[in-house]
């Protein structure tokens, strides 16, 4: 029979198990697949059958913005990676300085989240309004699905920025430091699942050709 | 291993721990997975107890629609008689009371891995039952929509509707976090020597049921958040004058709510593997199948959904697809009753209360099960889809599957619980109320809607009448046993012969510890060095 | 055993940064698929292709997956499938009615 490894055990010997904490996040991002994935599966069903009003209602998408939203959360993930290398290596300073950069660059994608979204409110297009209502079927369901789509991805956006601040916090501290990083480790999960969602998000609204 | 102090490993968990001043400050605050699981059973009985008593009155309407409510009221009646019996009963139910009670103790741990969320888990289903109970005493009327909340009706009516689903979301929440810790509790803590073979199988239908609770509870999370952002903002996803779908609402409902009647009853037929070989003396027939059986019950189950739908207007491609697949998931469904009978076939029969709970569950879930097969099939379900035989078959199946096994749960664990033993007399006289009663309020259903009676009607033409009333005074007996078996438990509690650590000669885990358990599990964690049902073995 | 590997496995600075460039030439690559029309017909699914690669590489870099042990891929597989399935299912219905 299989030896029980020492490590694994949690509670039972009073050890933290590392292992059991990184699955249990890795579960929760399990559901969160399944939870944005409903409205992924809403934009396919719609898009499939609208596809010349998701063109026209995508054609007014500021390309700008939304690349450079990407850019910016693709190096968000890659300094938090870097800010977890730096904390198993003892280097607390770097790490959060490196969390800092994460947390500056999820403030700026929702700063021109928020200008993205303004521009269109200040256009009539939102939901129910008296503007959409008078385009096409199509177009009214990719502007609903482009607020709620973007707009939970935002919150969770805000929820990383906080979560991570608090990482900080603790990083300075040294509460989070080179023999207990776990907590840091599953906000990365977190924080690079957010980024792995706008990286569908982003082709789905901006580059429909 | 841990030096444990004396006292928590001597003193039952029930007693005070004197961390705080209130006692119901101590419970509301314990991680301890054995008074959690206590207050989720306390609470889950009581809605219980409410959802039958709504139950009751919608029969009693139905003797004469119109002597006790208008038609309005009766569609509130019964869209919270669901909504309470589903999501604040069956769907929490085996997992959050005895799977948190007694999973760390099956498989030889402390607790389960994450306490704190476990708590969390608890005070996000007491928000969501008090959310639903806002939905019915705050201004406007009750949701009466049906459990289903079928868009557009639910986005349109003027019915506390918005409340309701977020209670609704809050509690699968609530759902999703048990399920998370229940599959990380099973492959993180399992004892020395407990390898995934040697698990018994209550744990290893708790650990299928998790990963639906995980991958099917979030989809159910979204598609309430899409009725209330209809409510709210005007979304209009399932609207037709703004290009939405009604049928992709139902698709998203059911990709839930299929899934979630696995939630419901794999946990239920764990309890009765559980039961099966204690009262027969034997090892469970084919354990590898029946765990495995578990595992393809919830992957098979995550692609039926379609069959809630048939008369909805889906492709016929997609009606054939899912029909066949439905039938599929009998298969593994008749694994599991094949080898509970051949566990019984010349074992040492005892029939106490658990076993005759575990044998009506059979009989009953049977029935229910064949019934499905009969409204899987696409032709008869045009006739029958939205009648009484749906009734009578998810009754059948949810109530004299799942919650038979949830009372045959009881008196197993009762002494367990509660250090005492229940009356055996007034349990087989109320058994015996509640079988014969239960047989007559649904299966007249099977009847009526045979002969064409739709569900959800306030209303109907005189032909119905006679077998109406046979099924109201069904209900009548079988509240008489529920009655007599509650009573009985209750009494139980106080006045029950105190109880040994194991009085039935179990095998598995818990009943190696006190009656009921000190507040630390295990004094020393088991090492285990055999299989969960070492009766054979052990005979010879 | 595994999970020895996987703590101490050190993603270098390196390995980091040479991720994060081809993410962004991804990006580029994606944008130039849909701008210059690339692949005509098939862009919607060449946007999605590089989109899982991006993700892909994430995935495996940033979150670390390449070196977790054999049951969290599958249990990833297996979240995915599910979605898969929940996804083509329903157009199974849509597309054949």
């Amino acid at each position: 029979m299989k030896k029980r490894r020492g490590d694994k055990v949690s509670t039972q010997t009073g050890r933290i198990d590392k292992m059991g904490k990184k699955m249990g996040m890795w579960f929760f991002l399990f559901t969160e697949i399944l939870f944005f994935g409903g409205m992924f599966l809403l934009y396919s069903i719609y898009r499939y059958r609208y596809s010349q009003d998701f063109h026209s209602g995508a054609a007014d998408e500021n390309i700008v913005l939304g690349t450079i939203n990407t850019v910016i959360l693709l190096t968000s993930s890659f300094t938090i990676a870097l800010s977890i290398a730096a904390v198993k290596k003892g280097e607390n300073i770097p790490s959060s300085l490196l969390q800092f950069a994460t947390i500056l660059m999820g403030v700026a994608f929702l700063v021109i989240k928020y200008f993205e979204w303004t521009a269109k409110i200040n256009l009539g297009i939102y939901p129910d309004s008296p503007v959409l209502l008078k385009l096409a079927k199509g177009e009214i369901l990719f502007f609903g699905l482009y607020y709620v789509m973007t707009g939970l991805h935002g919150l969770h956006v805000l929820i990383g920025v906080v979560v991570i601040s608090f990482m900080l916090y603790s990083t300075q501290r040294e509460k989070i430091n080179r023999d207990n990083y776990a907590r840091l480790e599953n906000t990365a999960l977190y924080w690079h699942f957010v980024d792995i969602v706008w990286i569908y998000l982003y082709p789905l609204f901006y580059l429909i050709t | 291993m841990t030096p444990i102090n004396e006292t928590a490993a001597t003193t039952s968990f029930y007693e005070r721990t004197g961390k705080y001043r209130w006692i119901i400050a101590e419970w509301m605050m314990s991680t301890d997975h054995k008074r959690i699981g206590v207050m989720y059973l306390m609470a889950l009985l009581s809605f219980f107890s409410v959802g039958v008593v709504l139950g009751f009155i919608i029969r009693l309407s139905l003797l004469s629609p119109g002597w006790l409510m208008g038609q309005q009221t009766y569609n509130e009646f019964f869209t919270l008689h669901g909504v309470i019996q589903i999501f604040l009963f069956i769907i929490p139910g085996i997992p959050v009371a005895f799977g948190n009670i007694f999973l760390p103790i099956l498989i030889g741990a402390q607790d389960v891995a994450f306490p704190r969320i476990n708590r969390l888990s608890w005070w996000l289903y007491v928000t969501g039952a008090i959310l639903i109970l806002l939905s019915v005493l705050v201004k406007g009327r009750p949701p009466d929509t049906g459990w289903t909340f079928y868009a557009p009706y639910s986005v349109q009516t003027p019915a506390n509707v918005s409340i309701a689903v977020m209670g609704v979301f809050v509690l699968g929440f609530s759902s999703i976090l048990t399920g998370l810790n229940f599959v990380t509790t099973i492959h993180r803590m399992r004892a020395p020597g407990m390898g995934w073979f040697r698990m018994p199988a209550f744990p290893w239908t708790l650990y299928a049921t998790g990963w639906v609770q995980m991958l099917a509870t979030p989809v159910l999370a979204i598609t309430l958040l899409f009725i209330f952002l209809g409510r709210f903002f005007g979304v209009g996803f399932f609207d037709p004058n703004k290009g939405g779908d009604p049928i992709l609402y139902e698709h998203l409902f059911w990709m839930y709510s299929h899934p979630a009647v696995y939630i419901m009853v794999l946990p239920a037929m764990g309890i009765i593997s559980e039961i099966i070989p204690v009262f027969s003396r034997r090892a469970l027939f084919g354990y590898v199948a029946v765990c495995m059986s578990a595992l393809g019950i919830a992957v098979v189950g995550y692609a039926v959904w379609g069959h809630h739908m048939f008369t909805s207007g889906m492709s016929d491609t997609a009606r054939i697809i899912f029909s066949f697949v439905s039938f599929l998931v009998a298969v593994p469904s008749g694994v599991k009753i094949f080898n509970w009978l051949s566990t019984l076939y010349k074992g040492s029969i005892e029939v106490d209360a658990p076993l005759l709970f575990a044998l009506s569950f059979i009989f009953l879930f049977s029935i229910g099960g064949l019934t499905g097969l009969i409204i899987g099939s696409l032709a008869p379900n045009l006739h029958l889809h939205g009648t009484y035989f749906i009734v009578g078959h998810f009754h059948y199946v949810m109530f004299g599957g799942a919650g038979f096994s949830i009372i045959a749960g009881l008196h197993y664990w009762f002494p367990k619980i509660t250090g005492r033993m229940y009356s055996e007399r007034f349990a087989k006289i109320g058994w015996l109320n509640l079988f014969v009663g239960f047989n007559i309020l649904y299966f007249s259903m099977f009847i009526l809607g045979f002969q064409g009676m739709p569900r959800r009607y306030f209303d109907y033409p005189p032909q119905y009448h006679t077998n109406h009333v046979i099924s109201t005074m069904g209900s009548w007996l079988l509240a008489i046993g529920l009655i007599i078996i509650f009573a009985n438990l209750i009494r139980s509690i106080f006045k029950g012969e105190k109880a040994p650590a194991n009085p039935w000669g179990g095998k598995t885990l818990e009943w190696s510890i006190p009656s009921p358990p000190a507040h630390e599990n295990f004094q020393e964690i088991p090492v285990i060095t055999r299989g969960p049902y070492p009766y054979e073995e052990e005979a010879r | 055993m595994k999970e020895k590997y996987a703590e101490n496995h050190a993603v270098t600075t390196r390995t980091y940064t040479g991720v994060w460039l081809v993410l962004l030439i991804l990006l580029a690559s994606t944008i130039a698929v849909a701008k210059l029309r690339l692949l005509a017909q098939f862009s919607t699914l060449g946007s999605l292709l590089i989109a899982s690669a991006k993700a892909g590489l994430v995935l495996a870099f940033f979150m670390h997956l390449k070196y977790e042990g054999r049951f969290l891929k599958m249990m990833l597989t297996v979240a995915i499938a599910a979605l898969t399935v929940l996804i083509g299912l329903t157009f199974v219905d849509v597309w054949l009615r």
